[in-house]
């Protein structure tokens, strides 16, 4: 079946993009599998997320785009590393797959999942947020654009409501 | 004891940094923030050097991201000890992508050299080659002398990557060599200098 990951998949590869960095999320199980089975993407798995910030900045200066792929609390892991973005105008594009918003069970995903988004806008980051399975293609080809084209950070949150809430077998 | 200087070890990093890139050609350099950022300028300025004025953690994964982009490349990173003890995860990282470009040399004074010149955990013992190696960088050693360097450099220079030296260099304070400070200028510099855009 073809869904709303599949959709951002096909945006990457029309956007060229050829580093795949990501720490895993349920929510994007599917892209990884997708990328990782491209042979123009090279994916890479991360130990933290801050390293995707600087593993993109060095992509951008060998002349290759990438992207971030990662849950929403890793984006407070993220938070100094950014300033990258910001001293040096390097384009990132971060698809964060949000927890700690809408029917969340583990109460300790709701501090960074309620800060998410205002985060990433203090530390510079142009911020879309996909409630919509409909237009994940479209959100995602908009936010590239403008990553590459305007080279600044933009992330784009996809809605924990989209992707289903996790329950652990409840 | 001088907390300022040690003479424990013989290398003097200025003079390591000019050997390391005596001989650069096309390699890319990457230098982390501090002290080898300055290291690296005081070598000579180059459009093809990244020098970090922060991001502490993150030189090593920069040139990784790099060297992974321009395959035909050698990539040098060239960090202090208190970077590469920040980001010791990019070590399992590079690990797994097995990039035969990438050369990852450290400067380890066992010093912060920029906020006074506090230990660092390897003046306690912490072995980054050996942490580089238990990562899976299988070439990875510990320079201490002068034989020693001479021994490597034609590794960190060539040999098929990823490699891991952590160069034991004097603890001392030096003059200033600063690099372009806006980061924007840097990239775009080194852009079109390797791409030609």
């Amino acid at each position: 079946m073809s869904g709303w990951p599949d959709a951002i998949f096909e945006e990457l590869r029309e956007l060229e993009v050829r580093q795949v960095a990501y720490v895993p999320d349920a929510g994007h199980a599917r892209l990884i599998t997708l990328c990782a089975g491209d042979s123009r993407m090279r994916s890479v798995p991360l130990t933290t997320e801050e390293e995707g910030v600087g593993l993109l900045a060095g992509a951008w200066l060998g002349g290759e785009r990438g992207v971030l792929l990662m849950q929403s609390s890793g984006v407070g892991n993220c938070v100094n590393m950014l300033s990258l973005t910001q001293a040096c105008r390097f384009p990132l594009l971060m698809l964060i797959t949000m927890r700690g918003e809408w029917g969340e069970f583990n109460p300790w995903q709701l501090h960074m999942g309620q800060r998410t988004g205002r985060t990433l806008e203090l530390c510079g980051a142009i911020v879309h947020r996909l409630d919509d399975a409909a237009r994940a293609g479209d959100t995602v080809r908009a936010a590239g654009v403008m990553a590459f084209e305007g080279q600044m950070p933009v992330a784009v949150l996809i809605a924990q409501a989209l992707i289903g809430a996790k329950a652990f077998g409840r | 004891m001088d907390a300022m200087r040690s003479e424990r070890f013989p290398l003097r990093r200025r003079e390591v940094a000019k050997a390391l890139l005596a001989e650069r050609g096309e390699m890319l350099v990457v230098a982390g923030l501090g002290s080898t950022a300055w290291d690296v300028t005081a070598a000579g300025d180059h459009p093809l050097s990244f020098p970090l004025w922060g991001a502490m953690g993150g030189a090593v994964v920069i040139g990784l991201g790099l060297a992974l982009a321009q395959p035909a490349r050698r990539v040098l990173v060239l960090t202090g000890d208190g970077d590469m003890l920040m980001g010791l995860g990019s070590l399992a990282t590079v690990a797994v992508q097995r990039p035969a470009n990438l050369a990852i040399v450290v400067f380890d004074n066992e010093r912060y050299g920029e906020t006074g010149m506090q230990p660092t955990h390897t003046a306690h013992g912490v072995d980054l080659a050996a942490m580089a190696r238990a990562a899976g960088i299988a070439v990875a050693g510990t320079v201490q002398d002068q034989t020693e360097l001479e021994a490597a450099l034609p590794a960190i220079r060539a040999a098929p990557g990823p490699l891991f030296y952590a160069i034991k260099v004097r603890a001392e304070p030096l003059p200033f060599a600063l690099p372009p400070k806006d980061g924007a200028f840097l990239k775009d510099r080194f852009r079109a200098a390797l791409l030609g855009a």
